[in-house]
This record gives structure tokens, C-alpha cells and sequence, in this order.
């Protein structure tokens, strides 16, 4: 296999038969997004524990402003910004669960307030809320008939 | 230490994420109904309260925590109140989160307009 080449040819060569770094960059960015989400969760998590909360109280408190930040920076348009560098950082985190609540719902907005936002908010929640709760659901039978 | 571990467990989370939308072409509503359920499973396995043990907020507050939330819930109930618990303690259990998601969302959905399209 002695062909000649030149420069610009042999260029473009090796550009075709190096694999393209976007899946490692990605990942890399969700895990550092992701990461940072979660330990913004970690401290408001100790914050309230310092408040002399219970745990449930505070695993609830934790989750509720979470989700709070998520719907309010989707609402300003920073969170889906953020969407777009950090990925799947940004959309696994329960605060991409309350931006895919708001985006869809402020999106369609022009439909109404039932069939638009009150509707379209659970395009992503909706399904997750089925499959989650369903599924402790059959865990909790399965607990019953086997565990208890 | 705490908030090293949270940052790498829930940043390992959200790679695995990641790998499976860009490797599999699954959409993020996709991604979510599998970790919420897998989450769930595994809690239902006394799996995931391991994980939530080394990570903190690293593991409760990705996706699968909430299905974690969800199954531990479950369990809680079934042991308090049987059959009945089954239904109810899942929710029990994540209702702050369920009830802020669904609150703040209307809210922020009437206050804000979207600003992407312009």
C-alpha cells in the first residue's frame, strides 16, 4: 500500500480516521455540569439539616428548591443555555426535570392555559411521573408478597 | 469529602446519560423514564440506598433518585399500612418534589415568556 499523497490530501486522511472527540467532550461537560447541579443539592441539603430538620423534611425541602431554581432559570432562559453546553449535565439533574416541565409549557403558552400550559407541561414530566410511580407501585406488592 | 463524592457520583450519572443519547439516539423524555424506573428497581433491590449512602445528593438529586425516592417510599408504606401503602407512599414520598414541580411550573410558565425564538 505505497500510494503517494500530498500534504493536504494526507490532511484529510487522518481527520477521516480519527474518531471525533465530540463524545468524550460531551460527557465530559455533563459529568462536570451534572456534578456541580448536584452539589449545589449537597448544600442545600446540609443547610437544612443544620436547620434541625428531620430527614424527610429535608430530603422534600432539598427537592422542592431545586426544582424551584430549575423552573425560575428556565423561565429567565438561562437553564436552556445551559442545556445546550452541558447536555445530558444539565437534563438529568432534577432541575432538567422542572425545565422539561416549564419549557414546553411557556412554549405554548399561545394555546391556552389548559390545553397549553396546563396540558404541555407533563409532555416529559407526564410520562416519568406514569413509569416512576407505576413502577413503585409494583415494588411495594412485590415487598408485600415476598419481604414482609 | 462530601461534596467530592456527590460531584462524582452525580457526575457519572449524568455521563451515563449522555452516552446513551449520543450513542443510542434515545431523547432526553427516553433517558428520564429509564432512570426514574431504574432508579426504582434498584431501590426495589436495596441497591440504590448504597449509592445514595456514598454519594449524597450525588445520587438523590439525578433522575434515578427520584425514582429511588419513589420505591423507597413505597416499601416504607407497605410496611406501615400494607396494600394501601403500596399506593400511597410513593408519592408520600416525593410529594414536595411532585407538588413544587407542578406549582413552580405553572408559575414560571405564566410569568416568563419564552426568549429563544426571537
Amino acid at each position: 500500500m505505497k500510494t503517494k499523497m500530498s500534504p493536504n490530501e494526507y490532511e484529510k486522511f487522518i481527520k477521516d480516521k480519527v474518531p471525533k472527540p465530540k463524545l468524550f467532550t460531551n460527557c465530559l461537560k455533563a459529568f462536570v455540569v451534572g456534578g456541580l447541579i448536584c452539589d449545589i443539592g449537597q448544600f442545600i441539603n446540609n443547610s437544612l439539616e443544620g436547620m434541625k430538620l428531620n430527614p424527610e423534611q429535608v430530603a422534600a425541602g432539598t427537592a422542592i428548591i431545586l426544582v424551584f431554581l430549575g423552573a425560575f432559570f428556565t423561565g429567565l432562559g438561562i437553564y436552556d443555555k445551559l442545556g445546550k453546553f452541558a447536555g445530558a449535565g444539565s437534563i438529568v439533574p432534577i432541575t432538567g426535570f422542572s425545565n422539561s416541565i416549564v419549557s414546553p409549557a411557556m412554549e405554548f403558552k399561545r394555546e391556552g392555559y389548559v390545553f397549553g400550559v396546563g396540558a404541555r407541561m407533563f409532555t416529559i414530566a407526564g410520562p416519568v411521573l406514569v413509569y416512576g410511580i407505576s413502577t413503585s407501585v409494583v415494588i411495594g406488592i412485590i415487598h408485600l408478597l415476598f419481604f414482609k | 469529602m462530601e461534596y467530592i463524592n456527590a460531584f462524582i457520583v452525580g457526575g457519572l450519572i449524568c455521563v451515563i446519560g449522555q452516552i446513551l443519547m449520543d450513542k443510542t439516539k434515545m431523547t432526553p423524555a427516553r433517558v428520564l423514564v429509564l432512570f426514574v424506573t431504574l432508579g426504582a428497581v434498584l431501590q426495589g433491590m436495596g441497591i440504590y440506598q448504597k449509592l445514595v449512602d456514598i454519594g449524597g445528593a450525588g445520587a438523590t438529586v439525578p433522575l434515578p433518585g427520584f425514582g429511588y425516592a419513589l420505591a423507597k417510599g413505597a416499601i416504607k408504606g407497605v410496611k406501615e399500612s400494607g396494600l394501601i401503602g403500596a399506593f400511597t407512599g410513593g408519592i408520600t414520598g416525593t410529594a414536595g418534589g411532585i407538588t413544587g414541580a407542578i406549582v413552580f411550573g405553572y408559575l414560571m410558565s405564566v410569568l416568563f415568556n419564552p426568549r429563544s425564538k426571537k
